[in-house]
């Protein structure tokens, strides 16, 4: 067995998305979090057909087109928790439902794959940049379905918490105390959608 | 798509159901007895386990009723379902 | 044509049916039964395509799904067309046309094809290096990258196509119906199991129905004639049902399928109108049976991919069942014997074979010796180190292989050919298998991934399960269905089986050549252009797992999925790092197996079918009275009526003050109602509303706001006490369902000790609100009977009544601020009702009022709309609602919350009202509240949440919620807009009537 290294006079950084739960319970910790499945998929590349991000909350969906050609496309999560990487069949079926009602022309597009991925919601739907009750040992988590657009920033801040040993003004708001004192952030609104 | 074998109906198809959550977090009985931190534990952190979880489910749309179920989440192999108040049937 | 490349044909081709098809604007024939593909080879039409990155020419190279580079669009221009179709798959009809996709201007001469020449500068990760930098170019580099993006064409009109769905429910599936397939299945449905089975292809039987070689026999029949016979004998089985032209297309847990059934794509378009187009299945099976064959592996080379060269399995196919040769000098290039009967189908039509190229020292099986016989030179230990030849192949060079299989020796030979087929072995069709959470296991004699445990109740069986030979086939199938279904097998109890195949195989993932790496162009993907070298390029820059590998690349992530090439990605990887195969992992296979069009995925929601619509009994009305609908949930609800070419504000203005001058009436019809009942329904309603409900009196209304068990508002609505144990309370109507959940949720888990019942009744009743000064005397009219005094009906009570002998509930109640009339009578009789009102009305202007006209009454009298004024960070105190929380109960949902160090916070974000300086300015809704613009960044204090123009104050009003804001009456704001700031002033949020007296006005 490998010889485990004592870690409590240093500093700890978790960025471990969905699986940040996990590495706060060997840590006895407990987060505010639950890990659920988000399913993204893609259709066979095709010319360029759409040159900008849809994203709609009424029909809830997005749409975009990568470089490649393919039209990326995903909606919301799974409502139980799972880490198996895979999500229902009705996430998929509702998303390409809301894409066609949005586009009738791509009906005769195919997917080419889909896949799912664990992501990490919090109870206001915005993320944790934060230490925690434990010295030393901080977070960054509780991205949900939104964190891509947001990790250089995020890890900007994250950094300067962790020097720091307090937040910057930035993420101060994203502290893990808030669930405690009441301070919440309600995103859910911005956050229905991924995208 | 999961095969929810519901206490009450036998199995139906995932679709009827939702899911409610971690099981056996019983509200606190005197809430102001708490303090905050005791709380917040009642109502935001949770286990968020990798592995066999005990969870809350409810038959929404069919008998409307919850139940708990036994569940891993690592691979979603349901092991057992278990009406409100009963002990689970497994550890 | 002149040349012939048409042979005797099998019974799946029928030579009596011609049919025409236009190719790049030619016009070609090919017979029933024909693909495209096999239409096109047998014209002698090889090239077809473009690869992705560098536009070299490409042909038809397989006769399945997984073919990765003859792929076309359908129909182009028209309301049917379909890109990346695979020309393997499609069956061709009369006025099928199709045309080659990447490639400008034509196939033949694509300017894309400069490419090629380029390609040294554009390795693998090229997107990644070169368009990245400088960071400030992307923009451009972006603009060109589009441009050559993408294969076919999306289609730019609507669908004509409908698609449905279609729920399957069986003891057993069966996917795939080659020898092994058919073999479970009628196993399965003579011992009593509802069975299904599918195939993707349109006939049944896979590779052994058209398996009419000496050397591979059942029970001393043609492996082909046996099969037709259990065919024959599976099609009159009960308790079977078999579709084919249906492929799987994901295999998920607790064995549900989704396959689609195509059922029109092979007609002609004119016999397509009002037919499904394609069905998916979404099958839920006891058991499931993968039987789904084998893939034949193609060799690793350089210029492995000219038009010309194909699958030596496909060359079998080609001319055993479309009895169509795709050479006329043909040379198969080998490491196992099963070319060897794509040559002896070859010797059997008397075809030109120039040579056998066979990897292995020894070639010893009696089908070698056969193909001997015939005088066939097979270069034992050679391989084929390059090939030549633009837009066909026309050459190949040759070399010995070394003992070790690294490098080649000696002299170089060269051979013409117009056609070389390739076989590498075969790699086991795991795809569902690994979908459904399966775990395979490499095996290390012949390399390949097998299934090994099953996550869970199916087997897989056939060459999907590593069995390869027909007599392993036959004797695995049967052992494992034995197993499987606990049975004791009675048939094929004596089945014998003659094979003259040998099972030798010399694999070596990346065939030597005597050329560097870096000179040659080994094709691993062959759609996404990705060569051995970029490779071994990604492991060189340090990327090790396959996921990574595969990202980098573009290996694997084709149209094709990488049915082809993703063994050797992984071989080569191995080999060059020098682990064991499988200890990068395999690539993930993704669902679905082949691209699955999105319409069929839809099925029927699509249209009005999209999203349910909920309309109330009173809907017919509004519509014929002109309403303009708003969604509300599902609801469509009556938003305003215009009058005379009104506008929403006019409209809504006109409304308003007709309400409050005389009388309004509103379809309420779609506010949650839940029926409450039981010994402890009071007790219920203390624990979920914020106030007291102990002491409420038969026959009175009260209004009730609910929390979040995190104190924040979460619904409010009046709840009225209909007897002793029995209320009757109202939701918001986006809310009613999460609501009624929600209580459920209380009730079942946390209090399961109180006697309460609910039941949600918001459809069983319609409700009419008539409101305003003259609203008693409308309602007067329409229920004579009902003493509606003040003394005997005071606002916040309820009454039962009859309108003829129908019952109804009146409750006094308002939203307005005006007296007003709540009317819920049965559903059905909800229209005739609302007639009879505005019959009564008729002299007092009772002007029908819709949602919006709804919200600037209630907003005149500070009244919230949760979801609206609120988000789930406001607590009853913040929107100055203290009144309602009671101080006496010692729980309640949400109560806790409502003491933490920041809920009980003076600075907190609060309700208030705003007017403007100008009350002509209407501010936005959701515009930013701010006391500073000139400190930067500038503070945001809040946010504008509701606004309008109110015509009973002839001024604008607004509610918003500002940080502190209950401190603030009297101060000054600024709403910062795009070119100008607006001031502002806090005022309380009641803006008219603030002591109620409007409620029992008499006029
Ligand atoms: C299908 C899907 C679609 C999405 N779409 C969008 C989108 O359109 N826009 C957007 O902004 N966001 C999107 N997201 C969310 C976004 O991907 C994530 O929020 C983001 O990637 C999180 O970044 P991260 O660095 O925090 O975590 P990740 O990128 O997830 O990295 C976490 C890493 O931690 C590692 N790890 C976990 N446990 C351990 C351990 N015990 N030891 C060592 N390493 C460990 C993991 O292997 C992983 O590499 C999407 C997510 C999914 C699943
Ligand atoms: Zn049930």
């Amino acid at each position: 067995m490998k010889q485990l290294r004592d870690l409590s006079k240093q500093k700890i950084g978790v960025v471990a998305a969905g699986h940040s739960s996990v590495i706060a319970n060997m840590a006895g910790l407990k987060l505010p979090l639950e890990s659920k499945p988000l399913q993204a998929l893609v259709s066979e590349p095709v010319k360029p057909i759409i040159d900008t991000v849809v994203m709609s909350n009424a029909v809830h969906a997005y749409v975009s087109q990568s470089d490649k050609g393919e039209l990326v496309i995903g909606a919301g999560t799974d409502d139980y928790v799972s880490y198996s990487q895979k999500g229902s069949h009705d996430i998929v079926e509702g998303t390409l439902n809301a894409i066609l009602e949005l586009y009738p022309i791509f009906s005769r597009m195919r997917m080419l794959r889909q896949w799912g991925g664990i992501v990490d919601i919090c109870p206001d739907a915005s993320p944790i940049i934060s230490k925690t009750s434990i010295k030393g040992l901080y977070f960054n988590c509780g991205w949900g379905t939104g964190g891509f657009k947001a990790t250089p920033g995020s890890g900007d801040l994250f950094a300067h918490t962790i020097a720091n040993d307090e937040p910057h003004k930035l993420n101060a708001a994203f502290n893990i105390n808030r669930f405690v004192s009441g301070d919440l952030v309600d995103e859910h609104g911005a956050a229905a959608v991924a995208h | 798509m999961f095969l929810i074998n519901c206490p009450f109906c036998g199995e139906r198809e995932q679709s009827e159901f939702k899911a409610g959550g971690e099981a056996h977090i019983v509200r606190p009985k005197q809430p102001t007895e708490l303090s905050d931190d005791e709380w917040a534990e009642y109502l935001f952190m949770r286990k968020n386990i990798k592995g066999v979880q005990f969870e809350r489910w409810n038959h929404v749309h069919g008998c409307r009723k919850w139940f708990n179920m036994v569940r891993d989440t690592s691979n979603d192999q349901i092991k057992a379902v278990y009406k409100m108040g009963e002990k689970p049937p497994i550890k | 044509m002149s040349i012939n490349l048409r042979f005797k044909t099998s019974k799946f081709i029928d030579e009596t049916y011609r049919v025409s098809f236009k190719f790049n604007n030619k016009t070609y024939f090919g017979f029933k039964g024909d693909t495209l593909a096999s239409a096109l080879l047998a014209n002698g039409i090889h090239l077809v395509g473009r690869s992705f990155k560098y536009h070299r020419p490409r042909g038809i190279m397989t006769s399945g799904s997984e073919e990765p580079n003859a792929i076309i669009q359908l129909h182009d221009n028209s309301s049917r067309t379909e890109p990346n179709v695979r020309a393997t798959e499609v069956e061709i009809y009369e006025g099928l046309v199709a045309s080659s996709q990447n490639c400008w201007p034509s196939v033949n001469f694509d300017v894309g094809g400069i490419n090629n020449l380029l390609s040294p500068i554009l390795p693998a990760g090229f997107y990644y290096k070169t368009f990245m930098w400088p960071a400030s170019f992307w923009e451009k580099y972006e603009y060109f990258i589009r441009k050559s993006a993408g294969l076919g064409k999306s289609p730019k009109v609507t669908d004509p196509d409908l698609y449905e769905h279609n729920y399957i429910h069986c003891d057993v599936l069966v996917i795939g119906a080659g020898i092994s397939g058919i073999m479970a299945a009628k196993i399965a449905a003579k011992n009593g199991f509802k069975t299904l089975l599918v195939d993707e292809k349109s006939y049944l039987g896979g590779s052994s129905i058209y398996d009419n070689s000496e050397f591979s026999k059942i029970n001393n029949q043609l492996t082909s004639s046996w099969l037709e016979k259990e065919i024959n004998e599976i099609s009159k089985l009960e308790n079977l049902e078999i579709k084919v032209r249906t492929s799987v297309a994901a295999f998920h847990g607790y064995n549900f399928l989704l396959a689609r059934e195509n059922l029109t794509d092979h007609l002609p378009i004119n016999q397509r109108e009002n037919k499904v187009r394609q069905r998916l299945l979404k099958i839920r099976a006891k058991k499931v049976i993968t039987a789904t064959g084998s893939i034949e592996r193609p060799l690793i080379f350089d210029n492995n991919d000219r038009p010309g060269i194909l699958l030596s399995s496909a060359i079998k196919k080609y001319i055993d069942l479309y009895g169509v040769a795709c050479g006329e000098n043909n040379v198969l290039f080998t490491n196992n014997d099963t070319a060897y009967e794509t040559a002896m189908s070859l010797i059997q039509r008397g075809i030109k074979i120039n040579a056998i190229i066979d990897n292995r020292e020894q070639v010893d099986s009696k089908i070698s010796y056969e193909v001997e016989k015939n005088n066939i030179k097979i270069y034992k230990g050679y391989s084929v180190v390059d090939t030549y030849g633009y837009r066909r192949i026309n050459k190949i060079s040759i070399m010995k292989l070394s003992k070790d299989g690294q490098t080649v020796i000696g002299d170089k030979t060269k051979l013409n050919c117009d056609c070389l087929g390739v076989s590498g072995g075969w790699t086991p069709a795991v795809h569902l298998f690994t979908q459904s959470g399966g775990k395979l296991r490499f095996r290390e004699e012949d390399q390949v991934f097998i299934p090994d445990v099953y996550p869970s109740d199916q087997i897989s069986i056939g060459s999907c399960n590593g069995d390869f030979s027909l007599e392993e086939i036959v004797k695995n199938t049967l052992f494992s269905l034995k197993k499987f279904f606990n049975i004791d097998n009675s048939e094929y109890k004596t089945i014998e089986i003659i094979s003259g195949l040998n099972q030798s195989k010399r694999n070596i993932w990346l065939l030597p050549s005597d050329k560097s790496i870096g000179k040659t162009k080994s094709f691993v993907d062959y759609q996404n252009d990705a060569t051995s070298k970029d490779i071994k390029l990604a492991l060189r820059e340090g990327f090790r797992s396959i996921e990574h590998v595969k990202r980098y690349t573009t290996t694997g992530m084709g149209t094709d999925q990488g049915k082809l090439g993703n063994m050797h990605a992984l071989g080569i990887i191995s080999e060059t790092a020098g682990t064991k195969m499988g200890e990068h992992g395999t690539t993930t296979f993704r669902p679905p197996y082949t691209p699955l069009t999105f319409g069929t995925i839809v099925g029927r929601n699509v249209g009005e079918f999209f999203d349910i619509f909920r309309r109330t009994p009173i809907h017919d009305w509004h519509v014929a009275n002109n309403a303009e609908f708003e969604n509300v949930g599902q609801w469509k609800r009556a938003w305003y009526y215009p009058k005379d070419n009104e506008n929403m504000h006019q409209a809504v203005q006109r409304e308003s003050k007709a309400a409050r001058d005389s009388a309004g009436i509103l379809d309420a019809s779609t506010l949650g109602k839940i029926d409450i009942q039981g010994t402890d329904a009071s007790e219920f309603l203390n624990r979920v509303y914020t106030n007291a409900w102990s002491k409420l009196a038969v026959g009175k209304c009260r209004y009730g706001l609910m929390l979040n068990e995190d104190g924040m508002v979460y619904d409010d609505g009046v709840t009225t006490r209909l007897g002793e144990n029995h209320y009757i309370m109202t939701t918001t109507t986006g809310g009613a369902a999460n609501v009624l959940g929600k209580l459920e949720d209380y009730l079942q888990t946390e209090w399961p000790e109180l006697d309460v019942y609910l039941s949600s009744v918001t459809d069983h009743y319609a409700t009419i609100s008539v409101c305003g000064p003259n609203s008693k005397k409308i309602v007067s009219k329409v229920i004579p009977d009902l003493d509606f005094s003040d003394e005997n009906f005071p606002h916040m009570s309820f009454k039962n009544a009859k309108i003829g002998n129908i019952k109804c509930r009146i409750m006094r109640i308002s939203f307005t601020g005006e007296q007003s009339y709540e009317i819920n009578i049965q559903a059905n009789f909800g229209k005739s009702v609302w007639e009879k009102c505005m019959e009564a009305g008729k002299d007092f202007n009772i002007t029908p009022y819709g949602t919006e006209t709804m919200h600037l009454l209630r907003a005149e009298k500070g009244f919230i709309i949760v979801g609206q004024d609120t988000d789930a960070t406001l607590t009853p105190i913040d929107l100055q609602m203290d009144w309602i929380v009671s101080k006496k109960k010692y729980d309640f949902i949400g109560k806790r919350s409502l003491y933490r160090s920041d809920t009980i916070r003076e600075d907190r974000k609060q309700l208030v009202g705003l007017l403007t300086e100008n009350p002509e300015e209407v501010l936005e809704e959701g515009a930013q509240i701010v006391s500073d613009v000139k400190k930067s960044p500038i503070e945001m204090l809040g946010h504008v949440t509701s606004s309008y123009y109110s015509p009973n104050l002839k001024k604008s009003i607004a509610l918003g919620v500002v940080k502190s804001g209950k401190n603030m009456l009297g101060q000054k704001l600024i709403i910062p807009m795009e070119n100008k700031n607006i001031n502002v002033t806090v005022a309380d949020p009641v803006f008219l009537d603030k002591e109620g007296k409007r409620l029992n006005a008499k006029l």
